[in-house]
């Protein structure tokens, strides 16, 4: 490594000084039913961002990982891809996976940023692999800059519920910095056939008496587009009175306009609908091209999941509702006359 | 008379203290924080937290042995624990920080709460955190724990099973799309999901009879830990602003609106 060529002038040899290692990101690459989470991509792109190399690892069980790592290698952006395959890390319980990112983070390694979206999954890993390296972690980053000279990084990540933006600084002297990415704040990587990453299979670290089972996951099953990614949203809140209304509502306006449906904490605490289409603070945080926010008060935890989409319309009856002042379009009407004559003439 | 063989559940719960959910924060002039003068309540999620254990308690009955509140904070912070004894809970620790002292990182709180863990003599069984704090929204605390101890840890749980005598926990947890269901061994890290369950407001009576509950008092330094952050942060700014409040009539306005950005229905 250390090894300097003589042919080197003296500002290239300042300047590899300078970058000694240079940036090396390790992206957690999740996956689900042989797809790569949308999540992951985000994070790659912000893990390029750092302006060095790029290394995906893909962790699972062995019928999983092959065909991710094959999708993996066509990503634009990645120079290695690493994954290791095991029965052990087919639900991603952290006390399995944790030893394995353990293991490959050890002080001789190579990498200097550790990335992942800010999924439940990653939640769960990323901050126990970071304590039991001694290392803090900055979590759900909006945006990045990283000074090779310093070897400094610096993020900023929404606080009190997206009421404040914190800039803070991993300074040169954490060996790793490991960060989440709000998905919304980063482009998805895109595949590129004619790219071809490199691969590294490593051993999976087996754990002996493993403390936690997997028992079983219950998915919610839905044809519409998913919540985080959709471009377009149409989220119902507690005045949609109960499920039958609140389905019978909205599912026609998510259908004429191709859009997932979301809801408010009110609307998924009084059992209209589940509680992964939750929009908050407390759950997805959402950026689409449009929100259509109906019988929606406009909390600050449900404003915290949704101010950044780039079009909102609202639709309540009451007209000092909080949620028209983020709206861009507003509209003071009772919702069971407007969404079913919006949905008509959207139709025409 | 209890066989002696089953080891009776000791709960811990660690508590923050946090601007009330309720506040509309404001970022100070200068850039360094948030304005702090405001009102101040238990994290949401801790709340749900001291309820669980206090519901275990319900349902297991002498099975549960103690239940311990922990904070980490500032000297107004024990009236976070008294609320938390008045819901429930036995008894509390103070880990008192000094009031000028930047707010510790997840990683500190974690290091504490483990060093506190390991002067229980009786050991504790089940930690039982909130998912996240409302201020700082890092949620890292419970899984930082968890690796620190080298225990099993359910995050976001929504459902909380605890088997005493077998010394496992079925926790449900939300998930992405959904829900999992995983069965863990104790010792346990759990950190609460909102469905977990509603807190129970503290009857007068309680809030009288927490006041004789007694609460250790800490400092860093009698656990050996060092809560300064390791990340720096450099400022705290406003968000950018949305300028809302453009209204229409009706929904033909409405529609005309979406067709000038460019949003059109979709042919099925």
């Amino acid at each position: 490594m250390l090894r300097v060529r003589p042919a080197l002038h003296c500002r290239s040899l300042l300047r590899r000084y300078a970058t000694v290692s240079g940036p090396h990101a390790l992206v957690f690459l999740e996956h689900r039913e042989g797809v790569i989470d949308s999540g992951s991509l985000s994070a790659l792109t912000a893990a390029q961002q750092l302006g060095g190399q790029v290394t995906g690892i893909v962790i699972g069980a062995p019928d999983q990982v092959k065909g991710v790592v094959e999708k993996a290698k066509k990503l634009k952006g990645l120079n290695t891809v690493i994954h290791s395959a095991s029965e052990q890390y087919a639900h991603s319980l952290p006390e399995a996976v944790s030893p394995l990112f353990e293991k490959l983070l050890g002080e001789s390694s190579p990498y200097t940023h550790v990335v992942s979206a800010h999924s439940s999954s990653a939640k769960s890993i990323l901050p126990r692999v970071a304590a039991r390296l001694d290392l803090p972690a900055v979590s759900d980053i909006t945006s990045l800059e990283h000074d090779a000279s310093s070897n400094a990084t610096t993020f900023t990540r929404p606080i009190y519920a997206g009421n404040a933006i914190a800039t803070v600084k991993a300074p040169s002297s954490l060996r790793l910095k490991f960060f989440t990415v709000r998905s919304t704040a980063f482009k998805a990587a895109a595949a590129d056939e004619s790219v071809q990453a490199g691969e590294q299979t490593v051993d999976p670290v087996e754990v002996p008496n493993l403390p936690t089972q997997h028992v079983r996951t219950d998915l919610t099953k839905s044809d519409r587009p998913e919540l985080g990614s959709a471009s377009r949203v149409v989220s119902g809140g507690r005045a949609l009175k109960n499920a039958e209304t609140f389905n019978s509502t909205l599912e026609p306006l998510a259908d004429v306009l191709g859009a997932a449906i979301g809801a408010s904490r009110a609307a998924v605490d009084a059992g209209y609908a589940d509680n992964s289409l939750q929009v908050g603070q407390t759950g997805k945080v959402v950026a689409p091209e449009l929100y259509i926010a109906i019988g929606i008060s406009g909390a600050i935890q449900h404003l915290a999941g949704m101010k950044d989409s780039k079009l909102i319309v609202a639709i309540n009856k009451d007209p000092e509702a909080p949620i028209f002042q983020v709206a861009d379009v507003g509209l003071v009407a009772d919702l069971y006359q407007a969404v079913p004559e919006l949905v008509e003439k959207l139709k025409q | 008379m209890r066989p002696s063989a089953v080891r009776l559940l000791n709960i811990l719960v660690p508590v923050k203290r946090t601007v009330d959910y309720a506040v509309k924060i404001r970022v100070n002039p200068d850039q360094k924080g948030v304005d702090l003068n405001v009102k101040h309540s238990m994290n949401p999620f801790d709340e749900i937290a001291v309820e669980e254990a206090v519901r275990l308690r319900e349902r297991l009955k002498d099975e549960v042995k103690s239940i311990k509140v922990v904070t980490i904070g500032p000297t107004k912070a024990a009236e976070t624990l008294r609320t938390a004894l008045a819901m429930g809970a036995d008894s509390g620790i103070h880990v008192e920080v000094p009031d000028s002292a930047p707010p510790p990182e997840p990683l500190g709180i974690a290091k504490a709460l483990r060093a506190v863990i390991q002067r229980e003599k009786e050991g504790v069984d089940l930690v039982i955190l909130g998912k996240q704090a409302i201020d700082d929204d890092a949620s890292q605390t419970g899984q930082m724990l968890a690796g620190l101890l080298d225990w099993a840890q359910a995050t976001f749980a929504s459902k909380v099973d605890v088997d005493p005598k077998a010394k496992t926990a079925n926790v449900t947890r939300e998930i992405d799309g959904g829900l999992e269901e995983l069965k863990c061994q104790l010792p346990l890290v759990v950190t609460t999901d909102l469905r977990l369950n509603e807190p129970r407001y503290a009857s007068l009576p309680n809030i009288m009879k927490a006041k004789k509950k007694p609460i250790e008092k800490l400092t860093p330094a009698d656990l050996k830990i060092d809560l300064t952050p390791l990340l720096e942060t450099v400022k705290v700014t406003e968000p950018p602003k949305r300028k809302g409040g453009g209204k229409v009539e009706s929904v033909d306005e409405l529609i005309a609106k979406l067709k000038e950005a460019g949003i059109t229905p979709v042919k099925s």
